[in-house]
């Protein structure tokens, strides 16, 4: 059948399912955060049986659709119900969209979650705050299921925000800490400037067409005869949603400040939900942003810059989830560049590659984490290859398919997009490269200083142990996912039609599967010993590597920023408070009337003459005015 | 009555008993002359209605004037009873000592 067709959801199948179950699907995390929250909150196991159950529904409903859709072809049919109506103009759906890109994005979210569930009873045992773990989780799973299958800008913007509400609580899970209360209100504050700008886009968008559905919009966007910086200026807000949500440069400060949550947490957040969600929303609205070069060059060239960016700060971390957290920063950077080239087939297929093995990246840091009781610092591992088998080599699975070694999925993925952008922008093309040098290289010097070497801290290597088979499974079902999703090299196809690109030279490919090769190389060549260090690249870097071990200073920047400027502001606006509106304006007034008061008084002087004067006075002016005029 | 008095000789008249009573009521200091300037306000009020009615031909004007008479006497009863009464606790009728109404 023609998958063109049903590529973006405007044309419906043919297939009848029962109606409840994209609803059961979207619901079951929902109903288990709500009955966690209200009623087993003191009965751990049975909370995490509750979110663990949700998901699994979720995740099997998803399977079922997306199997029937991919070997059968029938579609679900869609049976949205009326939601907010607002005078005769606005009538809203809560819709639902069941198309390629919704069933893929559904079954990555719920496979990865579901994953991620199941790793957490490891991972957060005998925390005080166990049943609130998740609880959030759940509704971290809804917020997100329900962008996947909104069907309508106010849906996907709702569900949107709920997403970073969901992401406040577990970023800052630990609150007590106010380094994670912190971290959890940077990551909302951020992502909710990166919100105002997509709602002015919709509302803008709004403005000219009148409704909010994607598949009205996607009809009807030729006919409204749009200008051309009208159409950049709607693309370029709504994608600074997704700059705020995927972390794009300049808005990408929060994410690598989330890793103060649990990492579970981080697993989720970096790759199934909060940071898919803009790339995924992008690609949903893929056909707003198309005709506009003007967003497509811009969305790219952030996409682009914040790739390679990431990873040069990436190379100077030294906390274990930090480095994968730059590491995300640049991959999504990946993923929106391919979205700005033309490409968001390619974008989506990176996202479900990048899914499966950050997932397992993080995952496996968390097993090392808690084999070495909280320890994030990698210059005091070492040696660990032997203490915990699986993470380690789950944990190179991860790494071989995130640097894009051929035969696993970061490479089928991570080729598409490198193609792309050497068709489409030969310097984004170099960035890009570059890009999937350091990728390498990081993550070599990630592996070789955590799990090769001597150990360094023998205290904490002594007590090193693998983690508990709950935390083990979960890595070992990525690992596998990490390692075959590539070869179903339907994928892209399965969204859209095969990118009608020339046949590449062998040379080309070949030259790009020598990338990550070599950086493994000079990751080896400076780390792969007893004692390894960073000086040799500090001393070969120089000033370079200050800049980058601080990440560009845009956390200081930001705060300069917040210092002066915004303090200046709200100085004036104190003094104009103050000042203007309180002494002026409130005091003015009172003032002013308590004199007036006093004036009248005079006036009443108890003399019946001069009363009977006034009196007189008036009544003649009375008359007056009466009869004169 | 085909003398050359006319309606307006009679309002003349009246506005000025007007205000010779207002004038009498603002200027004197008396209670009781202030009272009495105020009788002549109604008065020149009771000239004037029956100047009206004379001249339009029509009866009320002077129905009117009967009761203003009746309740100027009524009135002016109330009226020298506070007089009095005033005298006995201030022993004194001027208005100039009497302000205590007042701030």
């Amino acid at each position: 059948m023609n998958h063109v067709a049903y590529m973006y959801g405007t044309d419906w199948g043919m297939g009848q399912f029962p109606i409840c179950s994209v609803w059961l699907l979207l619901f079951s995390p929902l109903v288990a955060a709500a009955l966690i929250t209200l009623f087993t909150k003191e009965r751990k196991g049975l909370s995490a049986a509750l979110s663990i159950g949700a998901i699994l529904i979720s995740f099997a409903l998803s399977l079922r659709l997306f199997l029937l859709f991919a070997l059968k072809g029938i579609q679900h049919q869609p049976h949205p119900f009326e939601w907010l109506v607002i005078g005769n103009t606005v009538r809203i759906e809560f819709g639902m969209t069941t198309d390629a890109l919704a069933l893929l994005m559904l079954l990555v979210v719920t496979g990865v979650g579901l994953a991620i569930h199941v790793y957490s009873l490891g991972y957060m045992k005998g925390d005080p705050g166990f049943s609130r773990f998740f609880a959030c989780m759940s509704l971290f799973t809804f917020s997100m299921l329900g962008i996947v299958i909104s069907s309508n800008f106010i849906q996907i913007f709702i569900f949107w925000e709920l997403v970073g509400v969901s992401s406040y609580l577990l970023i800052g899970f630990w609150f007590e800490k106010p380094s994670a209360a912190e971290a959890g209100n940077k990551a909302f504050l951020t992502t909710r400037i990166g919100d105002v700008g997509m709602m002015l886009g919709i509302l803008l968008l709004w403005s000219h067409a009148h409704t909010f559905e994607f598949s009205e919009l996607r009809a009807r966007l030729p006919s409204l005869n749009l200008s051309i910086g009208t159409l950049a200026l709607i693309g370029a807000l709504i994608f600074t949603g997704a700059m705020g949500k995927s972390a794009q440069v300049p808005l990408h400060v929060w994410l690598p400040d989330a890793m103060e949550g649990p990492t579970p947490v981080s697993a989720l957040i970096h790759a199934a939900t909060m940071v898919a969600a803009g790339v995924y929303m992008l690609c949903r609205v893929s056909w707003l942003i198309l005709p506009s070069e003007t967003a497509l060059w811009f969305i790219a060239w952030i996409g682009g810059i914040t790739a390679l960016m990431a990873a040069t700060i990436a190379i100077a971390q030294n906390d274990i989830k930090r480095i994968l957290a730059y590491s995300t920063l640049s991959q999504l950077g990946y993923m929106v560049m391919a979205v700005g080239l033309g490409g968001p087939t390619q974008a989506m297929f990176h996202l479900t590659t990048h899914a499966f093995f950050k997932a397992l990246l993080f995952l496996g840091a968390g097993s090392v984490i808690i084999a070495l009781h909280h320890e994030q610092d990698i210059w005091k591992m070492g040696g660990l290859w032997k203490k915990v088998p699986i993470t380690f080599w789950t944990f190179l699975i991860g790494t071989l398919a995130l640097a894009g070694v051929p035969p696993l999925s970061g490479f089928y993925s991570k080729d598409e997009i490198l193609l792309l952008a050497f068709e489409r922008n030969h310097v984004l093309f170099i960035m890009a490269v570059v890009t999937a040098f350091l990728t390498a290289y990081y993550m070599g010097r990630e592996v070789f200083v955590v799990f090769f070497g001597k150990p360094r801290d023998h205290h904490a290597f002594d007590h090193a142990h693998e983690s508990p088979w709950v935390m083990t499974l979960p890595l070992v079902f990525l690992a596998t996912l990490s390692i075959i999703a590539g070869w179903y090299s339907k994928v892209p196809n399965f969204l859209g039609p095969p990118h009608e690109a020339e046949r590449h030279s062998v040379l080309l490919t070949g030259g790009l599967i020598l990338v990550p090769l070599f950086g493994f190389l000079v990751a080896a060549k400076i780390y792969w010993k007893a004692e390894p260090s960073d000086a040799p690249v500090k001393a070969a870097l120089g000033k370079l590597w200050t800049l980058v071990e601080n990440k560009y200073y845009f956390d200081e920047l930001y705060h300069w920023i917040i210092q002066y400027v915004q303090g200046t502001i709200a100085t004036v606006c104190d003094v104009f408070d103050r000042w203007i509106l309180q002494r002026l304006g409130i005091g003015g007034l009172s003032v002013g009337t308590g004199l007036l008061g006093r004036t009248v008084r005079l006036l009443q002087t108890g003399s019946i003459s001069g009363y009977a004067f006034l009196i007189g006075l008036g009544v003649t002016v009375i008359i007056y005015c009466a009869v004169v005029r | 009555m085909t003398s050359g008095i006319t309606l307006n000789d009679y309002l003349l008249v009246s506005g000025l008993l007007f205000a010779l009573g207002i004038a009498g009521v603002i200027i004197r200091r008396n209670a009781l002359v202030i009272y009495m300037a105020l009788e002549m306000n109604l008065n020149a009020a009771n000239l004037a209605l029956v100047a009206f009615s004379k001249f339009n031909k029509l009866v009320e004007g002077q129905i009117l004037v009967f009761f203003i008479i009746a309740i100027a006497a009524a009135e002016v009863a109330v009226g020298l009873a506070i007089i009095v009464a005033l005298y006995r606790r201030k022993q004194s009728i001027s208005v100039d000592q009497l302000t205590t109404m007042r701030l």
